[in-house]
């Protein structure tokens, strides 16, 4: 996309910054599983001025909580831009569409388009899953919207089009894993702006992939932010490495953060005080979050790659220290 | 039984291209129940695609075969050679049957000749009706043997709602009300009491809902998982 071109498609701040050719920075915030405001109010107080925007999840890991759209609202109230999240699988073609036109209304710019995790993996496993359409198709329906002004089944808008900036989520190390590059680049004809990937902790892989998306020239035609995340401890990674497909955490990073309990090792959590289990989760979050900077950096350096999409759910102090650390602070002013 | 309805000739053409050796294959089992997919609509279906790949100007070398079902592998490998010596196979039989092929046959391109329809009854000569959505979770005790999750338009557990208009679904005449005829069988044998008992949400994980589905009976097994 030409940085030039000051024609923007919505206006959003995260548009503009990355227009601009900033490296961005977005973040993430996970709604309650309650009617709470509150609980909204004081994470966004915690990514206020670090991030230039922040997605807001659609229950995620299909956990019932608050939705997008209504923390979206608050979150723009407390001066922050949200990036809603839109999975399929809680409604049809008509329900996404009417909730955007919602969430234009209330100021809204900013969508992912999601499938969705399955809903066997959250707290209903036994409800109806809807999937009328997928990721690729929510993109396409919401191109449409915005440069067509026409609905999914081709009926023209009455009024104000709901428009949003259309970003896309990526899983580089997914299997199979060499199709990804290509199964990127149809998102991106499909009409996604923005990518925002999985976690990355391989920088190595990653850059690998980010040279078949460059052959492909698919940075040229969207700004591509990378996932990271700062891990709280030793097991953590463990997990991720072992059971969470898509995500590749080397050997070198686990040993990092074995190395920062060290202290204590050997011990099992009952012979631990709780001053100690403190004291060594204190360590283990301030390496992750050290680790989360340091891959910052290096991933900052690789071409292609637009910016950051920081994932600390349910831990979103450890935003600011990562986004100081690495460097990315102050956060562009807007123009 | 599953019932099936051929494709439209032009979409069938669409979808063999250009392959020279065509075998279409039939299914002896609910396709032929149903007329779609059996040893007669083979033969038809094979000789009007010969006729009309000479018209198009490239005739096509199209022979038919039908066993008694395609979704198992001991009926499959009877057509082994005549599989491997075709370019494409055009599968008459429902979605289980072209999958099987594509599963057995791992070099062969297989094509749909039908699109497979449903679960259904022939009601009478010429017109079958859907009956079952194979939910996994029978609740057909409930409702006087009358199924609301596959006739039911919404798929209601407890109809009718406001769109039951003398005694067919408001999005078609032709449709009738699932849940109108639930309502007078139980009330024509006294037993209308068992439409007012509340129910929770109904499970649909057991349904495709929960991914695809896979039945183990060890009992009839012939090898265990540990050998």
């Amino acid at each position: 996309m030409s940085s030039k071109d000051n024609d923007y498609l919505v206006g959003s701040r995260l548009e503009k910054v990355l227009r601009a050719g900033h490296f961005a920075v977005t973040g993430e915030l996970g709604p309650p599983q309650s009617a709470d405001p509150e609980v909204i109010r004081e994470k966004a107080a915690l990514l206020k001025g670090y991030v230039d925007a922040v997605n807001i999840t659609d229950n995620q890991t299909a956990i019932v909580r608050m939705s997008s759209i209504g923390a979206g609202t608050l979150v723009l109230q407390e001066g922050l831009e949200p990036v809603i999240q839109m999975t399929c699988r809680d409604r049809n073609r008509l329900a996404i569409q009417s909730d955007l036109l919602g969430a234009h209304a209330l100021g809204m710019r900013n969508l992912l388009c999601l499938t969705g995790d399955h809903q066997i993996f959250g707290n209903h496993p036994t409800a109806k899953n809807v999937y009328d359409m997928d990721s690729l198709q929510m993109v396409q329906m919401v191109a449409d919207m915005r440069d067509k002004g026409i609905f999914q089944s081709g009926d023209e808008f009455k009024g104000t089009p709901a428009s949003f900036l259309i970003g896309a989520a990526a899983a580089p190390f997914a299997d199979p894993i060499e199709f990804r590059p290509l199964r990127l680049a149809k998102k991106v004809k499909a009409g996604a702006n923005f990518i925002q990937t999985q976690l990355v902790y391989d920088v190595k892989e990653f850059s690998k992939y980010m040279k078949k998306v460059r052959d492909l020239d698919t940075h040229k035609e969207t700004f591509i932010l990378a996932g990271v995340g700062p891990l709280k401890s030793p097991g953590m990674a463990r997990y991720m490495k072992n059971n969470v497909p898509g995500i590749l955490v080397p050997d070198e990073v686990i040993e990092r953060m074995n190395k920062a309990g060290n202290k204590w090792a050997g011990k099992k959590a009952a012979d631990l005080s709780s001053e100690e289990k403190k004291a060594r989760s204190k360590a283990w979050k301030e390496e992750g979050i050290q680790i989360c900077i340091d891959l910052i950096k290096k991933i900052k350096k690789i071409d292609g790659v637009a910016g950051v999409h920081i994932m600390a759910i349910e831990w979103e102090e450890a935003v600011k220290p990562i986004v100081e650390g690495a460097g990315l602070y102050p956060r562009p002013e807007e123009k | 039984m599953i019932t099936g309805e051929q494709k439209s000739l032009e979409e069938i053409q669409t979808l063999l291209g250009e392959a020279e050796k065509v075998l279409v294959l039939g299914c002896g089992t609910c396709v032929t129940v149903c007329f779609a997919g059996g040893s007669r609509e083979a033969q038809i279906l094979s000789s009007s695609l010969r006729m009309a790949s000479k018209l198009n100007g490239h005739p096509q070398e199209v022979t038919d075969f039908t066993v008694q079902r395609q979704c198992e592998w001991e009926y499959l490998d009877e057509v082994e050679k005549e599989i491997e010596d075709a370019d494409i196979v055009l599968s008459l039989a429902c979605g289980i049957g072209v999958q099987a092929i594509a599963e057995h046959f791992p070099k062969t391109w297989v094509v749909p000749g039908l699109n497979t329809t449903f679960l259904g009854i022939p009601v009478e000569q010429g017109v079958w009706e859907e009956r079952c959505a194979a939910c996994g979770d029978c609740i057909l005790g409930l409702t006087g043997g009358i199924c609301p999750i596959a006739r039911c338009s919404k798929t209601m557990w407890k109809g009718p709602c406001g769109g039951s208009e003398a005694g067919h679904c408001e999005i078609d005449p032709d449709v009738p009300c699932a849940w109108q005829l639930i309502y007078d069988r139980l009330s024509s044998m006294g037993k209308e009491e068992v439409l007012l008992e509340l129910q929770t949400p109904k499970n649909w994980q057991v349904s495709r809902d929960g991914g695809p589905r896979k039945i183990i009976r060890e009992d009839l097994r012939l090898i265990t998982e540990e050998e």
